[in-house]
């Protein structure tokens, strides 16, 4: 078996999930300077919901293909997390809009804290599996393996991507979403209710993250209430070397971070003679946050952070 | 009755009255220029007129209604446009962008569009420049989308904060050119400027704000003879 390319495969699905997620986070600061913590928290309750749908369904015996009961799974998901995305801006960020940037900040993390509990409460402390009723069956591309579930979710989030691009760029929605990231206030002027315009990032940024949920909770067999964190940790590192606030940075950042991640995890091994083992693999996410941060703090395809008149 | 009626408006924030009891009024059609000194309150009149900035007394009444339950994003619904200091544009989106943006409350999209048509016949240098990012358009050619966004906005009155700041002499004189064309349109106009001279020379009416108070009004003709005013704000 070919490692290097498996890595890359395996990475290439990673990196479309942490792509879609970092979307979520790019969204939120570009329209309004915030990183959203709580969105980790939003992909997790993504999966635990369609976790919850899928397992009432077929324990009520409705015996349908696995793929149509993770989709049912996710029509529920999808508007449930677009609710909490809504109410989290609402209720959390939306008080704080001319606060100082430290306190709605502290606010998201504070929120990420508040979801993980609220997720203990209703689905407990255990790993909670996927229900078995995916196949996992594999294709071979040049000695390495990708399964059909992972060639959906490359798919899928490709898809999703490109939707969001059109948005964004083409429709009129998108062009108040830019123009009231660049000036709120003018856009004010135009006509634009500035609240409607950031409910709509935190909904889309939401429904996308529940996807991406639904796709980790598959890719790995399983959801648990602390999952978000992680996840949510590595979409914002994508989100960061791409550009925080920049679309297509966060889909490049995404997609080369899952990458860095399982090279390093296929090769850490030989590299530390057998030191350190892949499960080390977190700790490239965070030598290229770093790496980012002292070297171009802007991202990939970010500007530079000058505010013009 | 006038179209924007105002009376003993009183503005402030941050514990500082900016805006101390000033009455004054445009009729339809007219175009008015407002003048003063750096710091005298013009802009935060402006910006109270738009709902940007909350009174703290006195009324202003547009075409008959009072704006006070007015939303700040449904100023431009009633035909209350500005043109903000700076201009205001979105520099990362093109020229075209720009201009859609002042249809945003607009429905009619045929309409919007033959709008925009218009404004690249009345500002030619724009239809060239169309697709390119406005921040990266001179500050005239800025002006010029400033302008032809407003316009699109189909505004009852437009108000123009300091549309000469910032530009070389000879594409002030351009702006002006372009407010004149504008007004010849009908649009009513209430301009601000540091600029009183030229301010003057295109207005029919002007009001002189000091220390957030009118001290002086009439027509344009009358100020720009007026002793004072030469000697405070022609610099002669």
């Amino acid at each position: 078996m070919d490692i290097f390319l498996q890595q890359i495969l395996n990475g290439l699905v990673l990196g479309s999930i942490y792509a879609l997620i970092a979307l979520g986070y790019t969204m939120v600061y570009g329209i309004m300077g915030l990183i959203n913590f709580a969105h980790g928290e939003v992909v997790m309750f993504g999966a635990m919901v369609t976790i919850t749908v899928i397992s009432l369904l077929t324990s009520a015996g409705v015996a349908l293909p696995g793929p149509v009961l993770v989709l049912i799974g996710l029509l529920v998901a999808i508007p449930a997390c677009m609710l909490l995305g809504f109410v989290i801006e609402r209720v959390a960020y939306r008080p704080l809009r001319n606060a100082p940037k430290l306190a709605p900040l502290i606010t998201a993390i504070g929120l990420s804290i508040v979801l993980q509990q609220a997720a203990i409460l209703i689905w407990g402390r255990n790993y909670i599996p996927f229900p078995p009723i995916l196949d996992h069956e594999t294709i071979d591309v040049f000695g390495a393996t990708i399964t059909q579930l992972q060639v959906g979710i490359v798919v899928l989030c490709i898809s999703l991507m490109v939707g969001l691009l059109v948005v964004v760029e083409k429709t009129k929605l998108g062009r108040a979403m830019r123009a009231t990231s660049q000036n709120p206030a003018v856009a004010g002027l135009m006509g634009v209710n500035v609240n409607t315009i950031i409910s709509a990032t935190f909904v889309i940024g939401s429904a996308l993250g529940a996807i991406a949920g639904v796709m980790v909770a598959t890719n790995y067999d399983q959801a648990h209430y602390y999952m978000g964190f992680m996840i949510g940790l590595k979409a914002f590192t994508a989100a960061v070397l791409g550009g925080i606030g920049n679309l297509g940075g966060a889909v490049a950042g995404g997609i080369l971070l899952g990458i860095i991640e399982s090279l390093g995890a296929g090769y850490i091994g030989d590299l530390t003679g057998g030191f350190l083992g892949s499960h080390y693999q977190d700790i490239f996410a965070f030598m290229v946050l770093i790496a980012v941060l002292i070297f171009r703090p802007s991202g990939l395809l970010g500007e530079k952070m000058a505010d013009r008149a | 009755m006038s179209l924007l009626e105002v009376k003993n408006l009183q503005v402030s924030y941050g514990g500082i009255q900016a805006v101390r009891g000033i009455d004054f009024h445009i009729n339809k059609g007219e175009l008015v220029t407002l003048i003063g000194a750096n710091g005298a309150g013009k802009t935060t009149t402006l910006k109270t007129l738009v709902g940007m900035v909350k009174k703290s007394g006195g009324t202003i009444h547009f075409d008959g209604k009072e704006t006070d339950n007015i939303a700040s994003f449904n100023f431009v619904r009633n035909g209350l446009v500005m043109v903000p200091e700076g201009r205001g544009i979105f520099g990362k989106l093109t020229v075209e962008e720009n201009l859609q943006m002042g249809g945003y409350h607009r429905n009619d999209k045929d309409g919007i569009q033959r709008d925009i048509e218009r404004g690249y016949e009345l500002f030619p240098r724009l239809k060239e420049r169309q697709k390119q990012l406005a921040g990266t358009l001179s500050g005239g050619e800025q002006q010029m989308v400033a302008m032809a966004r407003a316009i699109i906005s189909q505004p009852k009155l437009l108000l123009l904060d300091e549309p000469s700041m910032g530009l070389a002499p000879l594409i002030v004189e351009k702006i002006f050119e372009i407010i004149q064309m504008v007004a010849k349109e009908g649009v009513t106009m209430l301009l601000v400027e540091q600029n009183a001279k030229l301010a003057l020379e295109v207005s029919q009416r002007g009001y002189v704000m000091e220390s957030g108070r009118i001290t002086m009004s009439g027509p344009a003709q009358d100020l720009l003879a007026d002793e004072r005013v030469r000697n405070a704000y022609l610099g002669e």
